[in-house]
């Protein structure tokens, strides 16, 4: 109590030096000590009475330190499952303290008797109300989640509202509450599953990797069936994995292997044998069939994207997360690539006993099908004998599924040891699975039974009753040439008294009497003396021996048969009397028993099928590994059945996200950042901000980076103003807010100014409406936009000015698939559609291959729409420098014939915002013509590629240049891709240096350093290098640090200061780069978001500056 | 997920209880009790429980039962994985994770688990996140709260918990700047009767202090990491350089935190560097028993052999031990059965040796099985696999740091049978 009491102030009315909860547990305990014991003890009333009494005058006072001791006390008391309900009143009271501690300690209390004190709860909630616009994220958060969690079912409205509102709001971390308040609400309200479906379906649009984890677990709560709200972001999620927070990460791949089971064919469709009978099959020699069906079975590449991007998570610390990926490979891979996952799970078997648990299981089921794959660690399972009983069981498992004729001499030395154990149970769990390895491998039973014979003798009793029990299913494989072992384990009858195994004796001594035929009739004379001794179970087999003795050898044991009857007809247990009867009936004829016992002999002696002892994993691999259920190998509730493999794969497109639009293109690159497309803007007008800032999103980085921070900060920044513009009366406040958010006033401003234009138009129908309908009418306009959006970008460049109203948006969105189809078909023309003249923009010294026209008035139409004189946002500029140098892509030697080399223009990529643009130079030194060179349009990597136009003939010696875009997603990684001719296919591969990956921008200087003071702590790399005296001229600098990045020179004040700028091209991060000259040093420091990046750029930066060569 | 929490001691006391949705009644523990009574050993308390309504996930860690209530179809790995969690969280907070600090410090606890689960959701796990939420207690905190009526509860979102290196903190601060890192291998093994290995393999973590002001970016790269077999990353490593490179990149976390772990299987290649020699029979007659253990030095690379210590759990009839040791001390304990021999170092001249005769209940059968013996080493300055660490590169930041890294092999799960 040490902490606690040093934090009371010192309040005791009992005059004890105690600590506060100390006091309240010293009263509780005095009648009668109570608290002390274990049960739900409430203490007499009296003393309830009376603490009670002092805490509310405490609350009531107005001291703050006064009131936090007494809610310390409370949450001590509900901690320990007191009833401190009376005092509700007192305490929401203090719901809108200042002390963030003090309400904290309500909103624990609140959260914990709400439910008891509804309408008492009901006068806080104008409080949280309050909370959810308070400029502090945490505290939004935390009255989304208090809020929330009062399950009150009057406030069901109030919590939708505040749901939908927080799903927008700028904070991911608010956004995330969001999304556990939608499980929350609906287990209060299924009622609300529609819009809470809306909810989730604008959340799992979300870029915040902060988010996902979340509203996966809400997607799976409230309508895992809704597999169609995945498909779009079925890829961002798979990019977005790697990154998200571990436990998101686990419920992510849970949901996504269902969704693969739904949407891939089977990957081992060949292997349908092969599952049914594994243990036969398994010799055969798999990889030559592999190679077979290879030709037919092609994966479909969001397949092969999720296995790849879940890999590297096999590395994980969280041992969750681990079996989660094991389990995905496992229903998922092709057979032969599951042998990955083998080393993580062993690994696991290091952790905890309840980790160690839990994924033996797992092996176990696995270790039926594919014992290959745990073979070579078999002695991991050895089992040691500090371990928990039931984890040696499960190892004992694992050992009799790997054992084969090659390794069972191994595993039965190992068993020997295990027979010893002293943990009996143990011990007999070894004997049965020493028969099972008998029976399932022929050619060590005959050791195994002579072992299990020599057991016997065991001194244990356990052990000598199973060893029975085992021998007794073996010798009913092969009885004939066992009947010494019979005559022997009739010998040890007296000994034994586990009534288990003397029935299975006794059993034995009946099915075989015919190959002991002088023991038998001893054995039952025997028994006849202690038949009422028995236990039932004994009992009912030695009147089924007596019938068998009756049939086979009347002559010798009919009087004893007779008494064994009587014996049995008069027993307590009606299982006894019953089959007693029924014997009698049956064998000894008489008038009524008829024509039955005639077959009495058939009926007693038919021959039995010999049991067959088999894992007790057999039939768990109907539950996917990994779950609730497997484990218990019972459904679970909530348990969610993984479907078979399609026979067809349902349509891959829906999967499809558009990336590019035309006209967005063309005008974008220069346009871009300072006003971001804004030519969709009209076209939702009606609607408000937040849709086109999710819909900017949606187009500008569609194809994902997998590095997601920066677009995490980016959303933050846009849904700032959405705020701002939602909570349009207290945008005063709001703006404030901005300050602790690490949005660009820049932009902002900027944006408020656009926001003015529509807001007229917005705020009428506002005020039309009333506050629940603006609600209503956003969502739908959000799921509008959501549909459409493609749409939108592709078409917008003709309906810039189209003036839609809801109405219209909700017709779009009613036919979402043609919409679809058009933007499909909009791509394929693109090619045809022009482009833009990038001389426009770029009078730099670079010919592009292609240039065509773009319709001037669209031209001036995207001008007049940039708004801002102000232009001191961050304008995209023209690269200062391109580098004329070349790499090979492809060898002439290796591409018979035909070689590539490919360049980066550094130009904005005509193709898509997040698109590098290439120079690609192919030519063809055979002497023939090669036809038809493309691009495979499988791409092996997740990059989206934008193709060039197939050349349809390369003429011998001559060469084409064309140009491609490649979205490296902020990347280093390389591109791999096909190229194609007619004849063949070369994989070739891009790798694009980290400076290739920027696009130059030009800001003042005023606005570089204030940007570079926003990206401060972990967004600022530094180093220190030495200059060579040749560097030293401002000219070399600037052009030593454009040739390594695509980045443009800010102009200076500072004499020994240089600065550049630029942008990332796939997330528009921003890159400032400063180099101070500090004689003969040099101080480099880059600020970007990119941490990866940044320390890529500042070993490159650091080589050519001190490199001497020019 | 996870519906409440119930922490009972070994007792079978039920000292805490939180709910994250509606009240589960405490009666639901009868099952877990039911359980606990038929696995008599805590160790033997089957991690899920189903009950008619719910199923229980139980851990159990440092003499607590952690009870947890589920609902609806989870990843039981999921729940367990996350227990431990708090259990490491209390210990990070409190020193230890023990009844008495969970008593002590309920307010804290709750708190704690408040922010760690949302709606039974894991909401904050890593430490350096908790930690800007909730500052642990420390003597002199609570004294200044005291008196300033300050409290231990952030106000603001931690910095980490958005950034896309939620592990760490921005604007740290050290005067002394210090990375070490703890190279710390355990071998876990099966040497049968004769002495020849069954099993062997070694476990290997890298534990690192971090004190280190900004946001630097360590590399530590390995003379030999082809040695690392099968390894796994706190979240802050950079898998893909190691891939590629197999140096490991990171921000760190800011504080203590295990960087690595690792797993060498290869037999060949795991040293064994000690044997023993023994001899335990139990006689036929006379309900005696002798033991005889010789301890020597193996393949130690030169190093000494610390700690060691050798632990037999006897058979249920040994009632007592007469016995002798050339070096350290030993103890029989009569009702665990536990024979303990505390050797210390090991002199490779004057091999330790305990000797003497054991008693046994008059009249019982002899034991089955002879005990196996338990092995408890230390060796300092030793990585047993060879693995060496070459350098410790940091970028990001200008101040020099003091770095150190100190190697340790200990013995794992280290067993003899006999």
């Amino acid at each position: 109590m040490l902490g606690m009491s040093a934090n009371s102030v010192s309040y005791n009315d009992q005059g004890s030096v105690e600590s506060g909860v100390d006091a309240a547990q010293e009263n509780s305990s005095i009648p009668g000590s109570i608290s002390s014991s274990s049960g739900a003890a409430f203490s007499l009333f009296s003393a309830d009475y009376k603490k009670n009494e002092d805490l509310k005058e405490m609350l009531e006072s107005s001291k703050e330190s006064l009131k936090l001791e007494a809610m310390k006390r409370i949450v001590g008391l509900i901690a320990k499952g007191k009833n401190a309900s009376e005092l509700f009143p007192a305490v929401v009271k203090n719901v809108a303290s200042k002390n963030i501690e003090l309400k904290k300690l309500v909103y624990v209390y609140l959260v914990r008797y709400a439910e008891e004190q509804q309408d008492l709860a009901l006068l806080s909630i104008s409080t949280f109300q309050r909370a959810l616009k308070d400029p502090n994220q945490l505290i939004r958060a935390s009255a989304l989640r208090v809020l929330s969690s009062i399950r009150v079912p009057i406030i069901v409205p109030i919590m939708m509202l505040a749901i939908k509102e927080a799903a927008t709001d700028l904070s991911p971390y608010v956004r995330k509450t969001a999304a556990h308040a939608i499980q929350k609400l609906y287990s209060l309200d299924p009622d609300q599953k529609e819009h809470l479906i809306e909810v989730i379906e604008k959340l799992l649009k979300d870029k915040s990797t902060l988010v996902a984890g979340s509203v996966v677990m809400a997607f799976e709560e409230v309508c895992p069936d809704r597999i169609d709200l995945i498909h779009k972001n079925y890829r961002k999620l798979c990019n977005l994995l790697v990154d998200v927070e571990e436990w998101g990460q686990v419920v992510i791949i849970h949901m996504l292997t269902r969704y693969a089971r739904t949407q891939f064919v089977s990957p081992w469709k060949e292997d349908a044998v092969f599952d049914e009978n594994s243990e036969k099959a398994f010799y055969d020699s798999e990889e030559e069939r592999k190679v077979e069906q290879s030709n037919l079975y092609i994966m479909d590449p969001d397949h092969r994207l999720l296995l790849r991007n879940t890999k590297p998570l096999l590395q994980s610390r969280n041992t969750a997360v681990v079996m989660a990926v094991s389990q995905l490979y496992w229903h998922l891979a092709p057979k032969h690539e599951l042998n990955i996952i083998t080393k993580s799970l062993v690994r696991l078997l290091r952790s905890h006993r309840e980790v160690q648990y839990v994924v033996l299981q797992n092996i176990a089921t696995m270790s039926i099908q594919r014992k290959g794959m745990f073979e070579p660690f078999m002695k991991s399972f050895y089992v040691r004998s500090t371990d928990a009983t039931h984890i040696k069981t499960l190892k004992l498992e694992i050992l009799t599924n790997l054992a084969n004729e090659a390794n069972i001499s191994t595993i039965l030395r190992e068993f020997q040891t295990y027979v010893k154990s002293q943990d009996k149970a143990f011990a007999a769990a070894t004997i049965q699975a020493i028969g099972r390895c008998a029976t399932n491998i022929s050619e060590v039973t005959d050791t195994c039974l002579n072992g299990l014979v020599l057991l016997l003798s065991n001194r244990d009793e356990t052990v000598v009753a199973e060893s029975v029990v085992v021998i007794k299913k073996l010798l009913q494989t092969q009885p004939s040439q066992h009947s010494d072992i019979i005559k022997h384990m009739a010998k040890l009858f007296d000994n034994i008294t586990v009534p288990m195994a003397r029935a299975s004796i006794l059993w034995l001594m009946g099915e075989y009497c015919e190959h002991v035929p002088k023991i038998a009739p001893d054995v039952l004379r025997k028994m006849a003396k202690t038949f009422t001794n028995e236990e039932d179970i004994v009992k009912l087999q030695i009147v089924n021996l007596a019938a068998k003795l009756y049939l086979t050898n009347s002559k010798q044991t009919k009087l004893l048969t007779q008494y064994i009857l009587n014996l049995g007809k008069y027993d307590q247990n009606y299982d006894i009397r019953d089959r007693t009867r029924f014997i009698r009936q049956l064998i000894v004829p008489n008038e009524k028993s008829g024509a039955l016992s005639k077959y009495a002999r058939r009926i007693l002696m038919a021959p039995k099928p010999a049991p067959v002892l088999q894992s007790a994993f057999k039939d768990r691999d109907r539950f996917q590994l990994g779950t609730l259920s497997h484990t218990l190998n019972t459904q679970a509730s909530g348990y969610l059945e993984l479907s078979d493999w399609p026979a067809v794969a349902p349509d891959q497109s829906v999967r499809n996200v558009e990336v590019v639009e035309p006209v967005k293109e063309a005008g974008a690159p220069a346009l871009r950042k300072s006003k971001p497309a804004k030519s969709h803007e009209k076209f939702y007008s009606d609607s408000e901000e937040e849709e086109e800032e999710e819909e900017e999103k949606e187009g500008s980085s569609s194809e994902d980076s997998s590095n997601s921070s920066s677009e995490e900060s980016a959303s933050e920044s846009e849904s700032e103003e959405n705020s701002g513009d939602s909570n349009r009366s207290s945008s005063s406040q709001s703006e404030k807010s901005s300050s602790e958010s690490d949005s660009e006033k820049k932009k902002k401003t900027l944006k408020n100014k656009k926001l003015q234009q529509q807001k007229p138009d917005s705020k009428d129908r506002k005020q039309k409406n009333g506050n629940a309908v603006k609600v209503e009418s956003r969502s739908e306009s959000e799921s509008g936009s959501e549909s459409s959006s493609s749409e939108s970008s592709s078409e917008s460049g003709s309906e810039l000015d189209s003036d839609s109203d809801s109405g219209t948006d909700q017709k779009k969105n009613t036919k979402p698939k043609p919409v679809q189809s058009k933007a499909v078909i909009k791509q394929v023309e693109k090619k045809e559609v022009s482009l833009l003249d990038l001389d426009d923009f770029s009078p730099a010294p670079v010919t592009t291959p292609k240039s065509s026209i773009l319709s001037p008035n669209l031209l001036s139409d995207l001008q007049g729409l940039l708004i801002s004189p102000t232009t001191s946002a961050l304008q995209a500029s023209f690269p200062v420098f391109v580098p004329e140098t070349s790499h090979e892509l492809l060898h002439r030697m290796t591409g018979k014939g035909l070689s590539g080399q490919y360049r980066f223009t550094r130009q904005p990529c005509i193709y898509g915002n997040s698109m590098v643009s290439l120079q690609l130079t192919l030519s063809n030194s055979s002497d023939q013509a090669l036809e038809n060179i493309h691009i495979s349009e499988k791409s092996s990597t997740g990059q989206n590629i934008h193709r060039f136009n197939a050349i349809e003939r390369l003429e011998p010696q001559a060469s084409v240049t064309v140009s491609m875009g490649i979205d490296f997603n902020d990347s280093t990684q390389a591109a791999n891709f096909q190229l194609c001719t007619k004849e063949d296919e070369f994989s070739v591969s891009i790798q694009p240096a980290v400076g290739e990956l920027l696009l130059p921008i030009t800001m003042s200087e005023a606005d570089f350093t204030k940007e570079q003071g926003k990206l401060v702590g972990m967004n600022e790399s530094s180093a220190t290098i030495t200059m060579t005296p040749e560097n030293l001229s401002s000219q070399s600098v600037n052009r030593k640090v454009v040739s390594v990045a695509n980045i443009g020179v800010i102009p200076s004040s500072q004499e020994n200061i240089y600065r550049f700028a630029g942008k990332t091209v796939s997330s528009g991060s921003l890159v400032l780069v400063s180099v101070a000259l500090k004689d003969p040093d040099a101080v480099i420091t880059i600020n970007t978001e990119k941490t990866v990046m940044s320390s890529m750029l500042l070993r490159q930066f650091k080589t050519a500056l001190t490199n001497s060569s020019p | 997920m996870i519906h409440s929490l119930f922490l009972i001691n070994t007792a079978g006391d039920l000292f805490l209880e939180k709910h994250w949705k509606s009240v589960i009644s405490r009666s639901v523990c009868d099952y877990f009790f039911e359980a606990r009574e038929k696995a008599v050993e805590p160790d033997n308390v089957p991690p899920v429980i189903p009950t008619p309504h719910h199923y229980l996930i139980t851990i159990y860690r440092e003499k607590i039962f952690f009870v947890s209530v589920i609902q609806t179809e989870v990843p039981p790995l999921f729940v367990i994985e996350f227990l431990h969690r708090v259990a490491e969280t209390f210990q990070d907070y409190f020193g230890e994770c023990s009844e008495t600090t969970i008593k002590d410090n309920v307010v804290i606890v709750y708190e704690l688990l408040e922010e760690m689960l949302d709606n039974g959701f894991p909401l904050a796990t890593e430490s350096n996140i908790l930690k800007e939420l909730i500052r642990p207690p420390t003597i002199l905190r609570s004294m200044v709260n005291t008196i300033t009526g300050s409290s231990n509860v952030g106000e603001t979102l931690p910095t980490g918990q958005l950034s896309s290196i939620p592990w760490r903190r921005a604007g740290v601060k050290y005067t002394n700047n210090e990375a070490y890192f703890d190279v710390v291998e355990e071998i876990d093994a099966i040497l049968d009767k004769s002495g020849t290995t069954v099993f062997a393999e070694i476990q290997g973590v890298i534990d690192a202090c971090v004190k280190l002001s900004g946001m630097p970016d360590l590399t530590l790269s390995f003379m030999n990491p082809r040695l690392l077999d099968d390894v796994s990353f706190h979240p802050c490593v950079r898998y893909k350089r190691w891939e590629s490179e197999r140096v490991i990149s990171f921000i760190p976390p800011d504080g203590n935190f295990q960087l690595m772990s690792y797993h060498i299987s290869a037999q060949n290649l795991v040293a064994i560097p000690i044997y023993v020699k023994q001899n335990i029979s139990f006689f036929e007659t006379g309900s005696s028993g002798r033991l005889d253990i010789t301890v020597g030095p193996k393949q130690t690379m030169g190093k000494t052999v610390e700690c060691l210590v050798v632990t037999i759990h006897m058979p249920k009839v040994v009632l007592s031990a007469n016995l002798n040791a050339t070096q350290g001390t030993y103890n029989y304990d009569p009702v665990t059965k536990i024979l303990l021999w505390d050797i210390g170092k090991l002199n490779p001249q004057k091999l330790p040796n305990l000797k003497g005769s054991l008693s046994l209940q008059s009249g019982a059968p002899k034991p089955e099985e002879n005990p196996s013996l338990n092995i408890d080493l230390k060796i300092q300055q030793l990585a047993i696999s060879g693995l060496k660490v070459n350098r410790l590169d940091m970028y990001g930041e200008k101040y020099k740091p003091f770095k150190g890294v100190k190697y340790v092999t200990k013995a794992g799960k280290f067993q003899v049978r006999t």
